[in-house]
């Protein structure tokens, strides 16, 4: 056998190993929710009861799903003015200046920090500054989360971003001035037009890492386990509970903390698969 | 096709790695012991001066997961550990589910405290209703009427009650809700008994020191820890009423007053709401439980030995002095006795451990 053909047969069975992983996760996650998809069916995902206690058990995962999908469409919200702004700063208005470098290594940065370390500085310094802005009594809930979740995501939207603004051909950017177009024409109309699909990509990354981020959540959404009422109310995300109740979950409990992974899973994939949707229908 | 069959084919090998355990542990035996236990958040403070003492006097290395009740017990049925700690005892459907005899045995009486944090108030006195009140949401507002009036001279603030309440599985938990639903009818109607609940109200924190910093950092709030947490960090906690209505400080006299009742051979029960007319009524005992079968999971003779020897010591009087510097009460003497009882049956592979 040539080395072309090793190199190639190497390769493919490597990559097989991660299709292998993806099989054998949900695999395992459908194994483990079947009880709980068995006992509720349907009823388990538009259910607003989650009550562990004993003898009186039914869970239902609504109120998660419900948090979930809150606190990360309110985080992309805020963190998009924030990073668009970044982002035509960085990539075209002082592209290449030093400036723009300090700026785009700093929001790197951004996303180097863990997120416990989120948490602690949301719980310690932006808790205490919601209450005494009088936004809330205590501080906890779904805003105080978003609004982290938004400065967590902010980098991953950002450099994405920033290469696909700084990728528009400059040829084009040209012709646009030779035509007579002011600055900001030029960005409306020649590069936000060509840079669309991969802006849209870049916000898609930054919903996924918003859905499945779990400790900075759980240090400041109250963890209360009730459909959220108001957006300085508590509640509780998916990716939240099960770091919460997981660890002495058994029987139906742990099947329906996995049957949740499962939902948090497939949502994912639909924000994925809408995702690539509308890149596809934009470009 | 024969792509998908591959790929079937891979992934039913792959599923199929799972079981494969049988080759672990047969040389333990030459291994320097260690015991691994995990649980309750509750007793963490007296576990971990004793199990350092221990290890001190010893040289037996001793580890402890503050995981959780919850987690002790599922720790203890996975056989992950030698033994596990509880504040809430297992029901008789959970002794009965596990294949193997879960023992019990009390380590020490705790007290869990209702603390709250206000600045400037110096003593809060709660009664039963109030308590029923608050905790099921029914009260908001610190300066409310029957607030006021149940602690005259008392400058209670115009601020919102935030309770706040475990997140995750806890004997904590049980504890106060096995009491609440002693005191409220409304309460074990709608909230009942149990490690983790469906909460009317507030927000939720991860075990006991995380209910005692998100309380220590929140104006207003209002929460059940365990009574050493409110201790070290200096948070105020309120006088309760008692069964007699008298109200009553937690200290170590009123934690042991609670349990001068019956106690059954399996040590199974609950101190909340004692009819002793000076006892703090929040209290409780802590366990550790273990199978009375001390062979399994590949253990070894030298490991069970340990345990139990580790075990018997822990009801000794020199760990209940422990117990006593960080605000536990000791065991009453008739649980020391039942306690001792319960060891000396212990086996491994049938044989008696302790001699």
């Amino acid at each position: 056998m040539n080395s072309e053909k090793i190199t190639k047969y190497v390769l493919f069975s490597i990559s097989l190993i991660i299709l292998f992983i993806f099989a054998g996760m949900v695999l395992s996650l459908i194994g483990g929710a079947m009880p709980t998809f068995r006992e509720y069916g349907i009823k388990f995902i538009i259910s607003p009861d989650w009550n562990p206690t004993e003898g009186r058990e039914s869970y239902g995962a609504l109120p998660f799903i419900v948090g979930t999908l809150v606190t990360s469409l309110l985080a992309l919200l805020i963190c998009l003015p924030l990073s668009f702004s970044t982002s035509l700063f960085v990539a075209e208005y002082y592209r290449k200046t030093k400036v723009a470098k300090v700026l785009g290594s700093m929001v790197d940065l951004l996303a180097g920090i863990p997120s416990i370390v989120y948490g602690l500085w949301g719980f310690y310094v932006l808790r205490p500054l919601i209450v005494s802005l009088g936004l809330s009594g205590q501080g906890f809930g779904i805003f105080t989360s978003s609004l982290i979740l938004a400065i967590m995501i902010i980098p991953y939207a950002t450099s994405l971003s920033n290469e696909i603004i700084a990728m528009v051909p400059n040829e084009l950017k040209e012709a646009a001035y030779s035509l007579g177009a002011t600055r900001m024409e030029v960005i409306f109309s020649v590069i936000i037009p060509n840079a669309r699909s991969g802006i849209v990509a870049s916000y898609i990354l930054a919903l996924g890492r918003a859905l499945g981020e779990t400790m900075a959540v759980t240090m400041l959404i109250g963890n209360a386990n009730v459909i959220p009422t108001s957006l300085f109310g508590t509640g509780n995300t998916m990716a939240s509970l099960i770091a919460n109740q997981f660890g002495e979950a058994q029987g139906l409990k742990l099947s329906s903390l996995i049957a949740i992974g499962l939902l948090l899973f497939v949502i994912t994939a639909i924000v994925n698969a809408a995702g690539k949707f509308i890149i596809k229908k934009f470009s | 096709m024969k792509k998908l069959l591959i790929i079937l084919l891979s992934v039913a090998i792959f599923a199929s790695c799972g079981g494969n355990k049988s080759e672990e542990g047969t040389a333990n035996e030459s291994k320097k012991v260690t015991l691994t236990a995990a649980g309750a958040t509750f007793p963490m403070p007296f576990y971990n001066l004793a199990f350092k003492k221990y290890t001190k006097s010893t040289g037996l290395l001793l580890t402890y997961g503050g995981i959780g009740s919850g987690g002790g017990i599922r720790s203890l049925k996975d056989q992950v550990v030698d033994f596990g700690a509880t504040d809430a005892f297992l029901s008789d459907k959970d002794l009965d589910e596990n294949p193997l005899t879960v023992i019990h045995i009390p380590t020490c009486i705790g007290a869990v405290v209702i603390a709250y944090n206000l600045p400037g108030v110096e003593s809060v006195k709660l009664s039963s209703s109030l308590l029923e009140d608050i905790f099921m949401g029914k009260i908001t507002k610190w300066n409310d009427n029957k607030l006021i009036k149940a602690n005259p001279g008392v400058n209670l603030p115009n601020m919102d009650i935030t309770v706040v309440h475990r997140s995750d599985g806890s004997g904590t938990t049980f504890i106060f809700s096995d009491y609440m639903s002693k005191i409220s009818s409304a309460w074990e109607e709608q909230v009942g008994r149990g490690k983790s609940l469906l909460w009317p109200t507030g927000i939720g924190a991860k075990g006991n020191p995380g209910v005692a910093g998100t309380i220590s950092q929140t104006q207003g709030a209002v929460g059940y820890i365990g009574s050493e947490y409110a201790f070290a960090q200096n948070i105020s906690f309120a006088l309760v009423e008692n069964s007699s209505g008298n109200y009553i400080e937690p200290t170590i006299e009123s934690i042991s007053a609670s349990a001068q009742g019956e106690i059954p051979t399996d040590t199974r029960v609950m101190l909340t709401n004692s009819m002793d007319p000076n006892a703090y009524p929040i209290s409780g005992f802590t366990w550790v439980i273990f199978y009375r079968e001390q062979a399994y999971n590949n253990r070894s003779k030298a490991q069970a030995v340990e345990t139990i020897k580790f075990l018997d010591w822990l009801i000794s009087e020199e760990a209940q002095a422990i117990a006593q510097s960080v605000h536990y009460a000791p065991l009453p003497a008739k649980a020391v006795e039942l306690s001792r009882e319960i060891l000396k049956n212990i086996t491994y592979e049938g044989q008696i451990v302790l001699k």
